[in-house]
Parts: C-alpha cells; structure tokens; sequence
C-alpha cells in the first residue's frame, strides 16, 4: 500500500500534464524507513521523449547525494505513459533498480481522467499495491482507497538479462 | 590511500550491507575486478558479458559519469571517490528503448 498525500499527487499529475505528450518522470523522498513521501522532485526526461524516460546522470546524482544528506531515500519513483496503460513495461521492470521504491506510473492518455497507480517491483516481479490518498490539508483522518483492478496482482516478466 | 566505493541499496547483498567499501585499481575497469575478489558477484551486475558497462547503471568517479570518461578506461587514482547509482530509466514501449539503449550504447563506444 502507498500512503501519499493529496497535494503530492496534483503535483505528479500537473507535471505529467506539463511534460504531455513527452513522459514526464521525478522521485517523492521521505525520510529512511518512513515508507512516506514527503518531497517532491520533478526530474529532467533527458530521453524527452513520448515512449521513453530516463533521469539526467547528472541531475540524479546531484538528488540522490541530497537524499542522503537529508537521511531520505526515494519512496517513490514515477513516470508517465502518455498513450498506453498506467502498467510497467518491460522496459520498466528491466530498469526497476529501487527494491524499496514504489513505482507509481500515471496514465495521462485521457484528456480529462488520469489513471494512476503503484507497483513494487522486485526481482523482475510486478507487484500492484493500492493507492491511498491522504488528505492531510483537509482532515487527516479523510482518506480514499483504491486499485485499478483490471490486472493481475503480479506478473513475472522473467527477466533473464539481469 | 584506496578508492572509496558507495554502493546502492540494490547491489549491497554483495557487500554484507555495506554502504561505503574500498578497493583500487588503475582504472574503473581493474577496480571492478579488485571488488570482485572480495564481493563476487558484484562484477556481474556492473559489466555486461560483452564487456561494458551495463546500462542499468551509473557509475561516477567524483562528480562526473564515467560514461564521459571512458567508460570502463577511466584511470583512477589514490582518494578518488566512486559512486554507483542505479539508471532510473523506462517507458511505455520495449522497441524504442531497445532503440534507445542501442543508440546509447553506440555513443558510449563512440566516446571512448
């Protein structure tokens, strides 16, 4: 389950819109352990491409250093699929390099609806989790729970290059 | 003196949950193999079969990738510190990040 705060996610959404057609992509750092976002870093597609992502060397380690720093780690890394499911690719699982992350993917290809939903993924495995939205400005105790269901809960790609 | 090494989260089953190990080398490509003898394993994630560096990797000496210094060629010296980082890349289609990949790969290649 991914416990993310209402203000994080309209701050996902609005980028993955800004960056549409191109996928957008960035992390959410919480501190170590917490297993809670709580700072949003939009990050450069140096791919700047509409069916492939990929983070600055550069820029990554520039954020990945201040995590460290901060005593963060990235709990969440997301990306978006402009034109297709918010599912992993292949692609995806082949780089999924965070065992700790969850991997939150949003669909923008509707104009007016965004899907949006989060994946461990593990050892080339695909594991979909729900999503809960929290609204802390609100009323903390307010929340709304959901998963897309219309997959199954874990697919094995069986990764054989890695 | 030695090269310190940061390692990933994702790599530090091969040193015991070490964030921070040593080793040396003259190059990337010898310090590799000098962490090697005493993490086995860990070449296997860094290098490919073909013998370059993996794509699903960054790898910096100091504050620069490596990929811009040599790739697997980049001398090191005595206090260099080197940083692994897993690439944080995807997307929605298999084909263009083969296509991707192969054009990286060649560009990596050219630069060396």
């Amino acid at each position: 389950m991914l416990s993310i705060d209402r203000s994080i996610i309209d701050a996902i959404v609005a980028h993955a819109r800004r960056d549409h057609p191109d996928e957008a992509c960035g992390v959410v750092a919480g501190p170590v352990g917490s297993d809670t976002p709580t700072r949003h870093i939009p990050m450069d597609n140096a791919a700047r491409s509409m069916t492939f992502y990929e983070f600055d060397s550069m820029e990554q380690l520039r954020v990945w250093r201040e995590m460290d720093e901060r005593d963060e780690e990235p709990v969440v890394i997301y990306h978006s699929h402009t034109a297709t499911e918010a599912y992993p690719s292949r692609t995806d699982v082949s780089f999924a390099g965070e065992p700790g992350a969850h991997y939150l993917l949003v669909s923008t290809r509707e104009p007016d609806t965004e899907e949006i939903r989060s994946f461990r993924i593990v050892d080339g495995v695909i594991t979909e989790e729900p999503v809960k939205i929290v609204d802390a400005a609100v009323d903390p105790n307010a929340v709304q729970s959901y998963m897309f269901g219309q997959s199954p809960a874990t697919v094995d790609y069986e990764c054989s290059d890695r | 003196m030695a090269i310190e090494v940061r390692i990933p989260t994702i790599l530090r089953s091969y040193t015991g949950g070490a964030k921070v190990v040593e080793g040396s080398g003259d190059t990337l490509a010898d310090l590799i193999a000098d962490l090697d003898s005493r993490h086995g394993g860990l070449k296997a994630r860094l290098v490919t079969d073909a013998g370059v560096l993996h794509r699903f990797v960054n790898v910096y000496v100091n504050d620069e990738d490596v990929r811009f210094l040599g790739a697997l060629d980049a001398k090191l010296n005595d206090g260099d510190s080197v940083t692994i980082l897993p690439a944080v890349a995807g997307g929605a289609f298999g084909f263009a990040a083969a296509a991707a990949i192969a054009s990286h790969a060649v560009s990596t290649r050219a630069a060396r």
